[in-house]
């Protein structure tokens, strides 16, 4: 059987599709995560970039500057002095930006949740997160469970009602 | 000759305050007073009998309130003897200061540093005594044993 890519185009071929798939398909088909690792889950996010589990696959090639990345993967542990720093990366991304919590630390402050004082307990109280990925450190199939999480997430998306205008517009809403 | 006697020997004769020893740890630790730190450590490196060229650690250390007193351990090493030296001092804790080494070892500043940012004790002399870890508007100090962390850093709550 053949593929779509197979058929030949230049006779007026046509295809249609909604503008919000086609979106959705560009987007989610090339995820650039920034090259951005905190502690040891950096490890096995950049063993999710090796030939063994091909990270590229999913269009994903490690971005080194945040205004070129489109998903921020928070890998490791928060520490307050470390959190500034996480904020502004996150700031300079352009919009729409994910952000994917790799392992326990990220998520709600780990194994430091009672006595680290110096580590933020979630970087959700410091941005957004879209995917939370558990495991201390998570395995890569773990981490790509996550890239197809956000995958899912994309393709849900609507241009004609974009989530992030949506949460502006329910805040402003709310404290009208 | 270059046993734990010979050391003890040579520090006890640069100190101006009573010297005391412990065996039982290891290495060996001379207890000397707060003052007569950078004196002990420029003649254990100093000394062709000692050479202890290198400082492999310096150690904060709380005792609590009870005992109202911290300490400071400094970690020695002589590379051309292979020999290993503890120096430990005690300093009051409502007002923990002492001389700083960093005169004589260089590597010394940085660990003084972290001593500082950790437990909050001041090192005269020192060069550049400023946090190292911490951010530099942290309040307190952590490794203190009545340590309370703030309840929010820059608008971050800090308790889970």
């Amino acid at each position: 059987m053949k593929g779509l890519l197979d058929k030949q185009f230049e006779h007026g071929g046509v295809i249609i599709t909604r503008l919000d798939d086609l979106i959705n398909w560009a987007r989610l088909s090339s995820m650039f995560p920034m090259t951005f690792g905190i502690a040891c889950c950096a490890f096995e996010f950049m063993v999710t970039g090796t030939t063994v589990y091909d990270m590229d696959r999913f269009g994903m090639a490690p971005r080194a500057s945040p205004r070129q990345a489109d998903v921020m993967i928070v890998a490791g542990t928060v520490t307050f002095k470390m959190a500034d720093r996480i904020r502004r990366l996150y700031e300079q991304m352009a919009e729409p930006r994910y952000v994917i919590s790799m392992g326990s630390c990220s998520n709600c402050g780990g194994p430091y949740w009672q006595h680290g004082y110096h580590v933020v307990k979630g970087v959700d109280r410091i941005i957004p997160v879209d995917v939370y990925v558990p495991g201390c450190p998570p395995r890569p199939e773990a981490l790509i469970g996550g890239f197809l999480k956000l995958q899912e997430k994309i393709r849900s998306e609507s241009l004609m009602a974009p989530a992030v205008l949506q949460k502006i517009m329910k805040k402003e809403k709310s404290n009208a | 000759m270059r046993d734990h006697d010979h050391f003890f020997s040579v520090v006890n004769a640069v100190c101006k305050v009573e010297v005391r020893r412990d065996d039982a740890t290891t290495p060996k630790t001379i207890i000397v007073s707060a003052e007569d730190i950078p004196a002990v450590c420029s003649l254990l490196q100093s000394d062709p009998s000692c050479y202890f060229d290198m400082l492999s650690c310096v150690t904060g250390l709380d005792n609590g309130l009870d005992a109202g007193t911290m300490e400071v351990v400094y970690n020695l090493y002589s590379i051309p003897f292979n020999a290993h030296l503890m120096i430990r001092t005690t300093v009051p804790r409502d007002n923990p200061e002492l001389p700083s080494v960093s005169g004589v070892y260089k590597t010394a500043e940085w660990h003084e540093r972290e001593v500082f940012d950790l437990y909050g004790i001041r090192f005269t002399g020192h060069p550049d005594l400023r946090r190292i870890l911490l951010p530099a508007d942290w309040e307190g100090y952590p490794l203190r044993k009545d340590y309370k962390h703030q309840e929010y850093y820059r608008g971050v709550r800090v308790e889970y």
